[in-house]
């Protein structure tokens, strides 16, 4: 086959991707107000996707904060300019590193669940069951983990927030000789309402890409044990890189509107 | 039903699908009489299911018309969908129950979601159609996981009828099931029929089918090539036909090996 053909049909593929994509999140998107809303379905997803995801950010969270602390206080400690640890930790952890290593881990956690499970229940024709059962799969199935991830992520973030700086705090105090209190009075100076804003604005996003990835990947997975898997992988590395693009994408408009 | 305009309960005119390259309904007509129970049979990968799927809206034909009722159907959405799909139970090959619920909660799901019945009552409703499907209560319990196979397709019968639906759709029903389990779904089948549902049945179990169904049509390359009365199968004068009840590998039909 000659060269043309093989980027024609790239290229086509590509765009039919992007099409059914966009009539997936319309679908879902039109879908959130319209009634029956299944509110214990929203509950239940919100106790999976946020509730059981706290542990795995808490830690994560943590042990960045602690580990950026270390790395600024070298970085710092060159132009004897130590004093701004506190201050860029706190902006580091609430502007990018909150949001993006909750994302990620929600997204290697939730993204890959979601898509496991619906995938499942695609090949196994679960989801056509629905359908005859006289029942939205979209309303029933999507529109819940989507609303639940939008919930979630911005609590999850802003939990990861308070436990990042209190892991830069604890590298401080314990390795890097600050006195606790001087190290506290200077991030609570420092914290300002933009910064925990950006970081929450992000999480909501990044919510709903990975509910969205974990959604759309399973509810179109085919044919089997390796279709399931496959959509499984997609989710994941789907999610993960919109995360990391639409970080950017975020964090450049914040930076031109001065936010 | 005195509202009988035509006496077809479902009608497909000239019906086509294809999936890219491969045509799978090449332009298909079949009236379902109201009341009878009409059987597909046909190989596998012959559409069968397709067709099922056609009428039920979870695929869209590139082409033809479906009635139901009168009523062309295959351009309903929204409201219209909710209502032409509450008449409808279908028992799925692989019975398609829902793992995360109990037994009884996956036969009163089309009654609580699909039709707003209170969940108490949905309950009773539910044990009463296990009971008719030959399961006690305390299967009501169980979950789906916990059954045999043969279980598990009555659970999917009890769920595909508790909302006494005016057509019934049964894809497969006793494949992968023992003689004698086939003969106690068949048994099943014909009496979940005694109130005059219509039923639309696909099978390449001809043992079932002679039992089922008051008319037979055979489906082969997308289209119809025979339809009648049950006890004429076996003079109906097609050579496609004699095969294929006969089993002969022999034939005008050449089994594809490549899909």
């Amino acid at each position: 086959m000659n060269f043309f053909a093989h980027v024609g049909r790239a290229t086509l593929g590509l765009l039919r991707e992007v099409g059914r994509l966009s009539v997936f999140t319309g679908d879902a998107v039109s879908s959130f107000v319209r009634p029956p809303i299944y509110w214990s379905l929203i509950l239940k997803q919100i106790m999976r996707i946020g509730y059981f995801s706290l542990p795995v950010v808490g830690l994560t969270a943590f042990f960045t904060g602690a580990a950026l602390a270390l790395q600024i206080y070298m970085g710092t400690a060159r132009f004897g300019a130590e004093q701004f640890v506190p201050t860029v930790v706190l902006i580091g952890i609430l502007r990018e590193l909150g949001p993006v290593i909750a994302g990620l881990m929600v997204a290697g956690r939730v993204a890959a669940a979601i898509a496991a499970e619906l995938g499942t229940m695609r090949v196994t024709e679960q989801i056509d069951a629905l359908t005859t059962l006289a029942t939205r799969p979209i309303k029933y199935l999507v529109v819940p983990r989507l609303l639940a991830a939008l919930i979630s992520m911005p609590i999850l973030v802003a939990i990861a927030d308070a436990v990042g700086v209190f892991g830069g705090y604890i590298a401080a105090t314990k390795s890097l000789g600050f006195t606790g209190s001087i190290y506290l009075s200077t991030t609570m100076q420092a914290l300002t309402y933009q910064d925990v804003m950006s970081g929450l604005i992000k999480a909501v996003v990044f919510g709903f890409l990975i509910a969205l990835m974990g959604t759309y990947n399973g509810f179109n997975s085919r044919g089997g044990a390796q279709g399931v898997g496959a959509a499984t992988t997609n989710a994941v590395v789907s999610s993960s890189i919109l995360i990391l693009a639409a970080n950017y994408i975020l964090t450049y408009i914040f930076n031109f509107f001065n936010f | 039903m005195s509202s009988a305009a035509s006496p077809a309960k479902i009608e497909l005119r000239n019906v086509k699908k294809r999936f890219g390259p491969k045509v799978v309904l090449d332009g298909l007509n079949l009236t379902i009489p109201r009341g009878q129970s009409l059987v597909i049979i046909g190989g596998s990968g012959t559409g069968k299911s397709v067709t099922i799927k056609c009428v039920l809206g979870i695929l869209k034909p590139d082409a033809g018309e479906i009635f139901v009722d009168g009523e062309e159907v295959t351009g309903l959405r929204g409201r219209a969908r909710d209502t032409f799909l509450r008449k409808f139970g279908m028992l799925f090959q692989g019975a398609a129950l829902f793992d995360s619920m109990t037994v009884w909660e996956n036969v009163a799901f089309g009654l609580i979601q699909g039709r707003g019945v209170a969940k108490k009552q949905a309950r009773d409703i539910a044990f009463e159609t296990l009971a008719k499907v030959g399961l006690t209560a305390d299967v009501g319990e169980l979950y789906p996981s916990e059954l045999s196979g043969g279980m598990q397709k009555r659970v999917g019968l009890a769920r595909a009828i508790a909302a006494d639906p005016e057509i019934i759709f049964f894809d497969e029903p006793t494949t992968g099931l023992d003689p004698i389990m086939s003969d106690v779904i068949n048994d099943l089948i014909i009496a979940t029929r005694a109130a005059g549902t219509t039923a639309l049945s696909i099978t390449h179990d001809l043992t079932s089918a002679r039992k089922i169904a008051d008319q037979i049509a055979m489906l082969y390359k997308g289209k119809i090539i025979w339809q009648g009365p049950t006890s004429e199968i076996d003079h109906s004068g097609n050579p496609y036909v004699d095969q294929f009840i006969h089993g002969r590998a022999v034939g005008p039909i050449k089994m594809e090996v490549k899909a």
